[in-house]
């Protein structure tokens, strides 16, 4: 009886979240519909007086040359690398913390658990000043290095490869003469799948939506990824000579997430059980 | 197969470890290294002659710009001098430029040749000694070709750091639509501007007669309009008086308005409000010249209601003061000033400016303020009227004596934490402004000014 209740509050909770989360959706997708002057002439979230997604799409396709394309086809480019990029080394390592007792594990701990705590957008101008004296700055290098550090993916690695891997199975494949590397490849990175996928898609997430860093990093337009250009197209209805295309900017922030949405729906049963791995300890 | 493709697996794994690697040595050596400083002092002594011979000699230059009329000026520069390369870059609109041209500055390099600057960011660039005192390429021989108050606003101290590109004397734009309906006429003085204000309201709890939820842009212009010079620099000593007798006087109408509820809280720049310029909500706008391009391109809705009038005032007699405008300043990490020199000689005291005046902008040359085409001419947006005429009339009656604090970005950037939460609780504005200045005040001693408030 109880249990009915509680769980009963719990479904009305999630309902009420369920909606938080679609209304801006939904209102996105409506909005997409819209032209310009729709947009501002017509209630927010039902239709308006012309059905204008597919004029839409192709304006902020083709919008400046066709820079959104561009804009999709960076962001492409620094979450394969960038986010690939950081899921290996944080599996590597995350392993290589677990499994091997070596001087200095401690210190790494701390560390990492220090670099977790410090948000990235603290670190942005500093990695700035650095990069500009290497002359990074402006190179699609200032995003991708800084992506491949993902200490949170790390940390994650490290306590999945703790429950995931046992020590016997190691042992096992040593007395069979297999060297580490080997190991690391053949028997402990198909033991770590769901937790690999689960770092794979924080880090395809953050890198996605990476906004800050590239803001302070990239002066170039042709290097930007979508999040920065969208928020410029946003810009452009400010202040003297404003030029509103609110269109575009609603119909390619439609365009941005599809992908994301995408690779949440094919990846979800990975997610679900990476996200409960550790929980025990 | 599958062993093989393990293999190359490894390697390049190995290869992008090693890789990283380096790079962190190299992260380790440069971080380490001292600042290599930028900007000769050789760079410092250019003459008149040397432009034209930049020009002559050609070059690559990196520019930095928002506006719409950027690319076309940039286009129709290389074509009047095809030994000229001019890499056109928009880095961003107004904060996000500033931002990034602040960090390049700080690197050391990175920065553009010339940017555009508004006239309220200015100081902030010329005074650490960011850009290139223009006075040395002889441009201060241009001065009769601006109006006065765009004139001083491209100077910061005795230094000349651009010429002017537009100007913004600020103007009345009202719905007449609106004022027709509620039976409302054209204020002459901020008292009846309040009147009209208080009317409409009663008469439509849905209309305002203006949007101001806190702009910093918006209430410097205003405290100017009303004869307040609220932030003198002298050289590293600010002084900031926002209690002065001008910005009370602004503060002792507009608190009747905040207070009354009498103004929309729609932020200026949003989609709401472009929504309400059009369908009557907002009804009047005392903003900037350069006001009618941006209403005729995106507030469609609102085509044949508008017109233009001047600026109330306090007692009858016509004074208003900028909103906005904006320059192009030569940085001083440019290799090449004295080509950058030309550039912005060409921009704004050449070819250039009939290039920005096509898409619309609104000049800061006298002469092009003038000319009866200019002043003369009908606008079907405004219901036929010769909205020139009012517009260059403003640009005559700004009020001199004016300048922004050598920090007015960060001022803008912290206005909605200060005056913005009086806005909000409608307690008065003079609170606000109050809390602004502690605050403006406590910054610049932090940032090395000897600051009085």
């Amino acid at each position: 009886m109880k249990r009915t209740k509680s769980s009963r509050l719990l479904t009305g909770f999630m309902v009420l979240y369920l909606i938080y989360t679609l209304v801006p959706l939904i209102w996105l997708l409506i909005s997409a519909t819209k032209t310009q002057d729709d947009l501002l002439s017509t209630p927010g979230l039902w239709f308006g007086d012309s059905f204008a997604l597919f004029s839409n799409i192709k304006q902020t396709l083709t919008y400046n040359d066709g820079i959104f394309l561009r804009w999709l086809g960076n962001t492409v480019l620094y979450v394969v690398v960038g986010a690939g990029g950081a899921t290996l080394l944080a599996t590597a390592a995350g392993y290589g913390l677990s499994k091997y007792k070596f001087v200095g594990r401690r210190a790494v701990f701390a560390v990492l658990l220090g670099a977790i705590a410090i948000p990235g957008t603290a670190l942005a101008v500093p990695t700035f000043l650095m990069f500009s004296k290497l002359g990074l700055t402006n190179t699609v290098w200032a995003i991708i290095i800084p992506s491949l550090i993902s200490p949170f993916g790390l940390y994650l690695m490290w306590v999945y490869a703790n429950e995931a891997i046992p020590y016997e199975l190691l042992e096992a494949a040593r007395i069979d003469g297999a060297g580490e590397v080997r190991i690391f490849f053949t028997v402990a990175l198909r033991l770590l799948a769901p937790g690999v996928v689960t770092v794979l898609l924080f880090a395809v997430v953050a890198t996605w939506n990476n906004y800050f860093l590239p803001l302070i990093m990239l002066s170039k337009p042709n290097l930007y990824p979508l999040t920065v250009g969208l928020t410029q197209w946003n810009n452009q209805a400010t202040g003297v000579g404003a030029n509103p295309i609110y269109n575009l900017v609603i119909t390619g922030s439609l365009l941005t997430i599809v992908p994301l949405v995408v690779a949440f729906l094919l990846l979800q049963r990975f997610w679900q059980s990476g996200l409960s791995a550790g929980s025990v300890k | 197969m599958k062993r093989l493709a393990m293999k190359s697996t490894h390697r390049r794994l190995v290869a992008a470890g090693a890789m990283i690697a380096a790079m962190s040595l190299v992260l380790v050596a440069c971080g380490s290294s001292k600042d290599s400083g930028t900007g000769g002092d050789s760079k410092q002594q250019g003459s008149p002659a040397a432009v034209d011979e930049a020009l002559k000699a050609g070059g690559t230059i990196t520019y930095w710009s928002w506006t719409p009329s950027a690319q076309a000026q940039v286009t129709a520069f290389e074509k009047a001098y095809p030994n000229v390369k001019v890499n056109y870059v928009n880095a961003g609109t107004g904060n996000d430029h500033y931002t990034k041209l602040q960090n390049t500055i700080k690197a050391g390099s990175g920065a553009p040749d010339v940017a555009q600057v508004e006239y309220q960011a200015l100081p902030q660039f010329a005074l650490p000694g960011s850009l290139i005192d223009l006075r040395q390429y002889g441009f201060d021989q241009f001065q009769s070709a601006y109006t006065p108050s765009t004139w001083a606003a491209v100077h910061a101290g005795e230094g000349l750091f651009g010429l002017p590109q537009d100007s913004g004397p600020m103007a009345l734009f009202y719905n007449k639509e609106v004022f027709d309906k509620y039976g409302l006429t054209v204020p002459k003085t901020w008292d009846e501007y309040v009147a009209a204000g208080k009317k409409l309201h009663q008469a439509d709890p849905k209309k305002f007669i203006t949007n101001d939820s806190g702009d910093a842009g918006f209430a410097t212009s205003m405290i100017w309009q009303a004869g307040g010079k609220p932030f003198t620099t002298n050289g590293k000593s600010v002084t900031i008086n926002l209690a002065d007798d001008g910005s009370k006087k602004w503060t002792s109408e507009w608190n009747q308005l905040v207070q009354g509820g009498l103004v929309s809280s729609i932020p200026g720049w949003s989609d709401a409000w472009f929504k309400a310029l059009g369908d009557g909500t907002i009804a009047t706008l005392p903003t900037g010249a350069w006001m009618p391009g941006v209403m005729e391109s995106s507030v469609k809705a609102g085509a044949g209601k508008w017109r233009v009038a001047p600026m109330p005032t306090y007692d009858g007699q016509p004074v208003t003061a900028e909103n906005g405008g904006s320059t192009q300043a030569v940085l001083k990490q440019s290799q090449n000033p004295a080509l950058a020199a030309a550039f912005v000689r060409w921009l704004n005291n050449g070819d250039g400016v009939k290039t920005f005046l096509a898409s619309g902008g609104f000049p800061a040359t006298t002469a092009d303020l003038k000319a009866p085409e200019f002043v003369s001419k009908k606008s079907a947006y405004f219901g036929g009227q010769a909205i020139n005429e009012v517009l260059t009339g403003a640009a005559g009656t700004v009020a001199p004596g004016w300048s922004y604090l050598p920090y007015q970005l960060y001022a803008n950037s912290i206005f909605g934490d200060t005056v913005g939460k009086s806005y909000q609780s409608k307690s008065g504005l003079d609170d606000g402004l109050k809390a602004w200045q502690d605050a403006l005040v406590a910054y610049g001693n932090q940032q090395g000014f000897t600051v009085n408030g």
